[in-house]
């Protein structure tokens, strides 16, 4: 794989391509790198935890847990594991120096006020105009179930989602309107999948970057207009 | 008026059937086990429960599940990989529930305390969350109607109280504690400490003894200690 390094980013015009798609963790590594310095940054649970590995300390992120903390750090092991302090999936973490705690108001109205730059979610479904469904498949015998979801996707400044761009049954997840039970409207500013990057918005689909194939290629497995990315 | 009580049996004695009950946590964090086994323990039944989740594994609010004491949870995230007594209870019909996004349901708490009667939010609107409630474009933003959640009694755990009932939390044990404190008519707090009045820096306090009606102190978890001082 190749992620084009910073400075490459910063001169980047239309979509950058690699050769192969990318494993989960490459894909982290792409979402660190995207993160503005000094930008504070809500990971959602599951695959977009993985980014915190690929932070580099010299971009002086803040990350946001929304049971109640600014400045959470690794996940604790051995002795350092407390059961007074854990992140939103439950799992024991550590505290960072310049770490704070909040209750659970003050730590949704950082999320709901516009404070947050960045939350990282997962999702079942994108549509082209960034309507997000990550919170529930709508069978009829599933238990809902939405914790913060909700208040992420409408929360934070930039909304990016991680996620395969196929289901298993290979049908792509960025959709023209979404069929599972949304979870927000219109929040979500990019996509990052194992086959490209994506930019959502009122206009429509663009393509960032590509990862083992091309914009033709990708095009006949996205049922929504794509176009390269604008100069950037 | 502030009572402190020796014991936990005695200090949820007074909670009725049909109550409404906050129960602080968030997961295990900050979850009042001591007080909720003694919820189970008093036989109060019919009850609405608050929380964000709706009990893990065999223990504390899934046990007031399981023994069929809780006729309505109100949460966020019932869901998990060990809550089979909601699913349970939850799939023969057996529980009602009140499905809130978790930013909605902290907010809905907090107003209750602070005396709002009801608040726009841009969270939930155009989802299933949001369906039947009033709605409104401001900001330029769709917004939805979301009125307080009040409660009788709000069970919480805190780390330390003073002679006048003033908190300080433990890291993310803090979590809902402090606005449940303030949306129960009568709150009952278990902290591991008791510390003289004075004993605790005002500047330092996170929940003002005014909204603190009970407080029972609940000797740390063996290898709890060491750790908390």
């Amino acid at each position: 794989m190749s992620i084009p390094t910073n400075d490459q980013a910063s001169v980047r015009t239309g979509i950058q391509a690699s050769e192969t798609p990318l494993g989960r963790d490459d894909l982290a590594r792409l979402v660190a790198r995207d993160i503005q310095p000094g930008s504070f940054v809500n990971l959602g649970i599951g695959q977009p935890t993985l980014v915190s590995n690929y932070l580099e300390p010299e971009q002086n992120i803040t990350l946001h847990t929304e049971n109640g903390m600014l400045g959470m750090g690794p996940e604790a092991a051995g002795d350092q594991i407390d059961g007074d302090l854990i992140n939103a999936g439950k799992i024991p973490v550590t505290e960072l120096p310049g770490a704070s705690y909040f209750h659970h108001a003050d730590s949704f109205a950082i999320m709901r006020g516009g404070h947050l730059d960045i939350c990282v979610l997962g999702a079942f479904q994108v549509s082209a105009t960034g309507d997000l469904a990550n919170w529930h498949t709508g069978a009829p015998d599933a238990i809902p179930a939405v914790g913060g979801a909700m208040d992420l996707a409408t929360g934070a400044k930039d909304v990016f989602v991680m996620m395969t761009l196929l289901t298993r049954d290979g049908v792509s997840k960025l959709v023209e309107a979404c069929s599972y039970p949304i979870t927000g409207i219109g929040c979500v500013t990019r996509v990052y999948t194992d086959k490209a990057v994506f930019l959502t918005g009122p206009d429509g689909v663009q393509v960032r970057e590509t990862f083992g194939c091309t914009l033709e290629e990708l095009q006949a497995m996205v049922p929504v207009p794509l176009r390269a990315a604008d100069p950037s | 008026m502030l009572n402190f009580i020796d014991t936990v049996g005695e200090a949820v004695a007074g909670i009725k059937d049909g109550s409404t009950v906050m129960i602080g946590g968030f997961g295990n964090a900050g979850q009042p086990f001591e007080l909720i086994d003694a919820l189970l323990d008093c036989g109060a039944t019919d009850l609405t429960v608050v929380n964000n989740n709706a009990g893990q594994g065999d223990q504390g609010l899934a046990l007031l599940i399981k023994e069929g004491r809780v006729k309505k949870m109100i949460c966020s995230f019932p869901r998990q990989s060990d809550s089979w007594h909601f699913d349970a209870k939850y799939r023969a019909g057996e529980i009602e529930l009140e499905l809130v996004p978790q930013g909605n349901l902290a907010e809905r708490i907090r107003a209750a305390g602070a005396g709002i009667g009801g608040f726009f939010t841009p969270t939930g609107y155009g989802t299933m969350l949001a369906e039947g409630k009033e709605t409104r474009i401001l900001d330029g933003r769709g917004q939805v109607f979301e009125t307080p959640i009040h409660a009788d009694v709000a069970l919480i755990k805190a780390l330390t109280a003073d002679g006048r009932g003033n908190l300080v939390y433990r890291k993310t044990a803090r979590n809902f504690g402090p606005i449940m404190a303030a949306a129960a008519k009568h709150t009952i707090v278990q902290v591991s400490e008791i510390v003289p009045t004075g004993g605790l820096d005002p500047e330092i306090i996170v929940t003002p003894g005014i909204y603190v009606n009970s407080i029972v102190r609940v000797a740390a978890a063996a290898g709890e200690t060491e750790r908390v001082a």
